[in-house]
């Protein structure tokens, strides 16, 4: 499985959460598979999804399911300390781990060498760490949204990407829509 | 440089909970550790401390499409590192986001490499367009209110620098 597919397989499971998803193909290849209001799309600012999602889990009580990627954490690697030492229990990151930067032509991340991210996770003391093959990515996810415990969850893909053309919503839409699906989910 | 005066961090702390600020992340810096030691233990405010002020900015995105208000605190060296978050996430979607940054490397300063940062402070938040207000004395807190109101309104990133003088004059 490629990300695109992970990113199908798991629609129906994150529908009725809020979405926060990482710049470029991640969020096109949602916004392609399933638009929801409740999902927040990233059209700049690599690396800040799961600070994103951790901010929002912090300040309401719907559950946010942070979409990133391993290039993304790679490079805002002190988010992780920072979610360990805030827990959430209504927020789950999930690190689509494809080894590669997928959005700039697939050149390879460390991720998918020597470093891996569940164990970097874990040294930075975030609990509830799976690491899981791509074709289980829906399955672990839905028990994590079940289980009302902060959770991090690597699924290891392969590398590669299908065309898909650029999100045309403008970014004040993204985030109004978004901000009213929250406050109805709070009411 | 000498401590926060209790008094002039009260002031500011004041000011973020009579604006409804619910939300702050910290990066430390000396002058601001008394403001960052009161929000800690303020149960008004969920006090989030990030570990670089781009990740923190992506935190008070998140607070704000919670609902929350947020504001960030920092010291001025952390401009050059924030660019791109402010111009691709907080100005683009329209966020408001009170940032009080430390202005290291005014008169007073004793640590030179923090002089060369300051030379570029105002000019990169003038090239943001980011409205930009210079405290200097410790009565200047007294526009905090007004300029907190403001930055929701305007649903704009909005940078209050707090130099040496302000912080010496608070002693």
């Amino acid at each position: 499985m490629i990300r695109s597919e992970v990113i199908q397989s798991i629609a129906p499971v994150i529908r009725d959460h809020l979405v926060v998803c990482n710049i470029g193909l991640p969020s096109q290849e949602l916004f392609m598979h399933d638009d929801q209001p409740s999902n927040f799309y990233m059209l700049g600012t690599m690396g800040l999804a799961s600070s994103i999602g951790l901010g929002l889990a912090l300040s309401q009580k719907a559950k946010v399911v942070a979409i990133d990627g391993d290039g993304s954490i790679l490079t805002n690697l002190g988010t992780l300390p920072t979610i360990a030492n805030n827990p959430a229990d209504n927020f789950v990151l999930l690190i689509i781990d494809n080894g590669s930067y997928g959005s700039t032509g697939d050149q390879p991340t460390y991720a998918g060498r020597k470093t891996s991210l569940a164990k970097v996770a874990e040294a930075c003391g975030c609990e509830n760490v799976f690491e899981c093959p791509a074709e289980e990515t829906a399955k672990v996810l839905e028990q994590a949204l079940g289980s009302d415990r902060m959770t991090i969850i690597v699924s290891k893909c392969k590398s590669g990407n299908v065309p898909v053309d650029v999100i045309e919503l403008d970014p004040v839409v993204i985030a109004h829509r978004f901000r009213e699906e929250v406050a109805r989910r709070n009411s | 440089m000498t401590k926060t005066s209790p008094d002039v961090s009260v002031r500011i702390v004041e000011s973020l909970a009579a604006n409804h600020v619910e939300f702050i992340t910290t990066v430390p810096c000396k002058q601001l550790a008394g403001v960052i030691d009161l929000v800690d233990k303020d149960d008004r405010f969920r006090h989030v401390p990030s570990n670089k002020e781009d990740e923190g900015m992506g935190l008070c995105a998140g607070a704000w499409l919670g609902g929350k208000r947020p504001a960030i605190i920092m010291q001025n060296t952390a401009i050059g590192v924030t660019i791109n978050a402010l111009a691709t996430l907080i100005q683009y979607y329209h966020i408001p986001l009170p940032m009080l940054i430390s202005y290291r490397g005014e008169v007073g300063e004793k640590v030179a490499c923090q002089v060369e940062m300051a030379l570029h402070t105002k000019a990169l938040l003038q090239e943001l367009a980011i409205p930009t207000y210079h405290f200097h004395q410790q009565q200047d807190t007294d526009e905090l209110n007004g300029i907190l109101n403001h930055c929701f309104m305007a649903k704009k990133p909005v940078a209050v620098l707090m130099d040496a003088g302000f912080w010496s004059a608070a002693r």
